[in-house]
């Protein structure tokens, strides 16, 4: 009997083993090319040539040029890709006859790993596209896609191809319909604007013509959390993006720092109406649920990992302004920071390995990044300017954050590992407290 | 027999009355006559005068009595001025009330006591280090450190609003310690 339960769970071992290897070996072919988790991560050199016109007028020749950069940098965007220089390229797929075969050694020489080639025809006002992108080494198609649609859907087609190319190389679908909320000063008031993932087609979303702050997207992308001063105190309001729906928490003191929980129409934020900053947990329509620290002193800015378990927050419990995370279900409540005496503004990564955050050292604020069990602290931003309220991609492959690099507060974009830092947002005023959306999936 | 009791009474009464407006009467006529007319003169001439002196005396005594008050309504002004004017300070990601701040508020109180009518907003404000939501927080604390050291100082806690601005609205936007220095205030509004 004994014999026979080592025997049974032998197998099950077994078969858990054999069924993890698969898994790990599904991976590794399907997405070899770009693993997202490597922080030494070689950019892969494409190649873009300009998409073959398929019929002759000077509107599909803009068209073929447009949508050949518009892939160029949106792929660039990702930090994935070196886009390699056009006039490096050996020939114009423009004179290649359209039957012809790809001839790979043409790419693999100047040393493209991979190429994208395209062809474009304006047809009764209606936009034809066919996209495909090939590994040059390897010598076959990954992905290849044709689109019809209205003319001003290009960035749509576009970004639909991106989407599709990133999820063959990386396992993830990307970035490519999300969404960044921001504070800008713009209109001579703090209000809330949001824009496309790349910056693309800012659009002002608050008109309080006062103080506006902290957006926060609810996980399914619908409602966006803020707090404002628009009935003269710091108030939160919960607002229904596409419908006519919103909730108000006005409470004595501050209503401030919401950060919703993943997958569920709660959130959390910080009342002061007991004369002490605290963290409840409130109904999607700002009902009372419960009050989730305990602690004299500031307690704010929570911020949840995605299982849903666990809040990570910021508490002066301790004299100096630190994150700690708390297990929902034990209770329990542990110090994650103990380098330097200001930090604050965590946010979980998607993944939920990491906690990104502002510190403080010498009066300037840095980027910095931790494993959610206090290892690996890593600085992604150096003496420029102050940065701060980092949010992760919901890919967890980019942060987006604010920075007075190069004098008024703008928000940037890195890579999850502090490289490729760019601008993402200026606008004349001050640009803060930039906030990733989820992605917001139109169907695919 | 009522009816002559009656007019027994009535007769009493008349007849007196009667006498004393002629008495009256004769006394008018004498002081009338144009004898005594320069006496009234002198006599007008130094009632004038001590008229004129009372009246200067009087306009005098207002205008002290108005100095003093204008005085007092400076004085009033003022103090109302400094109450609102004067803010208190903090140390930087503190909201210990220092010693400085302590004689402050205690001049607020007092002048609280003296204008029992008055209700206030307390805003607490932070420089612009550190995290927008942070000093929200840090900011409502501020208020609230101030609101409470004037509730043990016997003001009642239903005249004293709080409200944080956390960095929202600087005194100084510069971004130096000295511009700091002035921007970490918990400042005072009347409502």
């Amino acid at each position: 009997m004994a014999a026979m339960k080592v025997y049974l769970k032998t197998v099950i071992c077994l078969i858990i083993v054999m069924h993890l290897l698969r898994g790990v070996g599904l991976c590794r072919d399907d997405y070899d090319y770009i693993d997202i988790t490597n922080p030494f991560l070689r950019k892969i050199p494409i190649a873009i040539p300009v998409f073959k016109k398929m019929s002759l007028d000077h509107a599909t020749a803009k068209l073929s040029k447009e949508t050949s950069d518009l892939l160029s940098t949106t792929l660039e965007f990702t930090g994935y890709f070196k886009i390699m220089d056009r006039d490096a390229f050996l020939l114009d797929p423009q004179n290649a006859a359209a039957s012809s075969a790809v001839k790979f050694h043409n790419w693999t020489s100047i040393g493209a790993e991979l190429l994208v080639t395209g062809g474009v025809a304006i047809k009764d006002n209606r936009l034809e596209i066919e996209l495909r992108v090939y590994d040059t080494f390897k010598e076959h198609m990954l992905v290849g896609k044709r689109y019809k649609a209205g003319l001003v859907d290009k960035r749509k087609i576009i970004r639909r191809f991106c989407s599709e190319l990133i999820y063959i190389l990386t396992g993830d679908r990307g970035i490519f319909d999300s969404k960044i909320a921001y504070v800008s000063t713009n209109s001579g008031h703090k209000e809330i604007y949001i824009c496309e993932f790349d910056g693309y087609n800012p659009k002002r979303l608050t008109n309080h013509k006062s103080i506006t702050l902290s957006p926060a997207w609810s996980s399914d992308g619908k409602w966006l959390a803020y707090t404002s001063y628009l009935k003269g105190k710091p108030d939160l309001y919960i607002k229904h993006l596409t419908e006519n729906r919103r909730s108000v928490i006005a409470k004595e003191g501050i209503n401030i720092s919401p950060a919703w929980v993943p997958g569920e129409f709660r959130l959390t934020a910080t009342l002061s109406f007991s004369g002490d900053p605290e963290i409840y947990l409130l109904t999607g329509t700002g009902k009372m649920i419960k009050r989730l620290t305990k602690k004299r002193g500031i307690d704010v800015s929570p911020t949840w990992s995605p299982d849903g378990k666990k809040m990570a927050f910021v508490s002066k419990r301790s004299g100096s302004p630190q994150i700690y995370i708390k297990d929902i279900d034990s209770g329990r409540v542990n110090r994650l920071t103990f380098e330097g005496h200001y930090n604050t503004q965590p946010s979980w990564s998607p993944k939920g390995d990491r906690i990104v955050y502002s510190g403080m050292k010498q009066g300037r604020s840095d980027i910095y990044v931790i494993a959610s069990d206090g290892q690996n602290l890593v600085q992604l931003t150096h003496n420029e300017g102050n940065n701060e309220s980092a949010s992760w991609s919901p890919d967890g492959s980019l942060i987006v954050f604010s920075s007075t690099r190069e004098g008024p507060s703008r928000i940037y974009v890195m890579t999850a590992f502090g490289t490729d830092q760019r601008r993402l947002i200026a606008f004349p005023g001050e640009q803060t407290e930039p906030q990733w959306s989820p992605r917001l999936s139109t169907g695919h | 027999m009522r009816k002559k009791l009656w007019i027994k009474l009535i007769l009493l009464l008349i007849i007196p009355g009667l006498l004393f407006t002629v008495s009256c009467a004769k006394k008018t006529v004498t002081s009338d006559t144009g004898v005594t007319q320069p006496i009234e003169d002198e006599d007008l001439k130094a009632k004038d005068a001590a008229e004129k002196a009372r009246q200067e005396e009087l306009a005098r005594q207002r205008a002290i009595e108005e100095e003093r008050l204008r005085e007092e309504a400076a004085r009033r002004e003022a103090a109302r001025n400094q109450f609102l004017t004067q803010d208190i300070y903090f140390e930087f990601d503190s909201f210990a009330i220092l010693p400085e701040a302590q004689d402050m508020l205690s001049n607020k109180a007092e002048w609280l006591q003296n204008n029992p009518d008055v209700t206030v907003t307390i805003e607490g404000h932070c420089d612009e280090r550190g995290t927008i939501e942070y000093n929200l927080a840090l900011g409502d604390r501020r208020a609230e450190s101030a609101k409470a050291f004037l509730v043990n100082l016997g003001i009642a806690e239903s005249r004293l609003n709080t409200i944080s601005y956390g960095e929202e609205r600087p005194m100084d936007p510069g971004n130096n310690e000295d511009a700091w220095a002035k921007n970490r205030r918990a400042h005072f509004v009347i409502n």
